[in-house]
């Protein structure tokens, strides 16, 4: 089995002199220093902002005059699909880093973001059943907004499966940085779904050029969840990919010890 | 009908999905920095990692 070099000392010498570029990040004891000092800045703001957007949904935000309480699952739905489509797109480009550039972090961070990235896309298809039986007396609906999400679930189960399919780490990497840049196919298909086919499933109520429809009431906290959302996601690969920079480290150690008995 | 059964399991899904991985996340990390500082060469020569 082949491990990439990621030894602060190994890697030491590719980093451009002086250069802001990517690759001073490939080097794992920078990273690790640099992600050490912000990991804080994102867990703290994550686990406050999304308690306030959860609770504010939950218990102050006004019921739907349609809806009734159901509207209130929208706190954890609508984040949890931004997400998993943001999440996605940073699995790909993460995924373009390492095909093009070779950047040995970017296969680490890869590995890292999908099993995370499917955890918020089944929660969002989840919650999104939960509101859809009181709302469409359905819990499943094959239409296009769904469907399209729940093969978002199996880009990133098939990636999380083919990244570990290989003996050969460097393999796997390569494989599933195809099948992700592939799949990246598949995230303008949700977005537009609702434009482009007649569904069951809502079209757009914030647009990022038009004003929204949604009453200032139910915007902020829905806002508020959408940050802390991110920043906790955010936090969650940074701390697993820290983890999986010093696992490889180890690794790397007990092979060198083994080869010098 | 109630909707707040509906209310309620997803908002406990999401607590366990954003607290299962946060949990693991930190768990998984704490026991990388206790194994790498138990056999990290560079640790006893005085070196930055």
């Amino acid at each position: 089995m082949s491990v990439r070099p990621v030894d602060a000392a190994q890697t030491s010498n590719a980093i451009p002199a002086g250069g802001w570029s990517l690759h001073r990040f490939a080097n794992p004891g920078r990273f690790l220093r640099l992600s050490g000092k912000v990991l804080p800045w994102l867990t703290i703001p994550a686990i406050l902002l999304t308690v306030t957007g959860l609770g504010w949904g939950l218990f102050f935000a006004p019921a739907d005059w349609q809806q009734g309480d159901a509207v209130r699952i929208m706190y954890v739905h609508v984040p949890s699909a931004w997400l998993a489509s943001a999440g996605y797109f940073g699995l790909a480009v993460c995924s373009l880093l390492s095909l093009v550039w070779r950047h040995p972090l970017a296969d680490l961070a890869a590995v890292e973001i999908g099993p995370v990235g499917a955890g918020f896309t089944a929660l969002c298809l989840a919650s999104g059943s939960l509101w859809g039986k009181p709302m469409w007396g359905a819990w499943w609906v094959w239409d296009a907004r769904l469907t399209s999400v729940l093969v978002l679930l199996f880009l990133y189960l098939g990636h999380i499966v083919l990244v570990r399919a290989f003996d050969d780490p460097v393999r796997g990497y390569r494989a599933g940085s195809i099948l992700a840049l592939v799949g990246v196919v598949n995230l303008p298909i949700i977005k537009f779904s609702v434009d482009w086919w007649n569904t069951l499933h809502q079209p757009a109520s914030i647009t990022f050029m038009g004003s929204s429809t949604m009453d200032a009431s139910m915007l902020w906290p829905l806002f508020i969840s959408a940050i802390g959302f991110t920043l906790a996601f955010a936090a969650i690969v940074v701390a697993r990919l820290r983890a999986a920079v010093m696992e490889r480290r180890i690794r790397g150690l007990q092979m060198v010890r083994a080869g010098s008995r | 009908m109630t909707h707040l059964p509906f209310v309620a399991a997803s908002y406990s899904l999401a607590v366990l999905v954003l607290g299962g991985f946060g949990i693991g996340a930190w768990l998984r990390m704490g026991a990388a920095q206790r194994r790498l500082a138990a056999i990290d060469p560079r640790r006893d020569r005085g070196e930055p990692r």
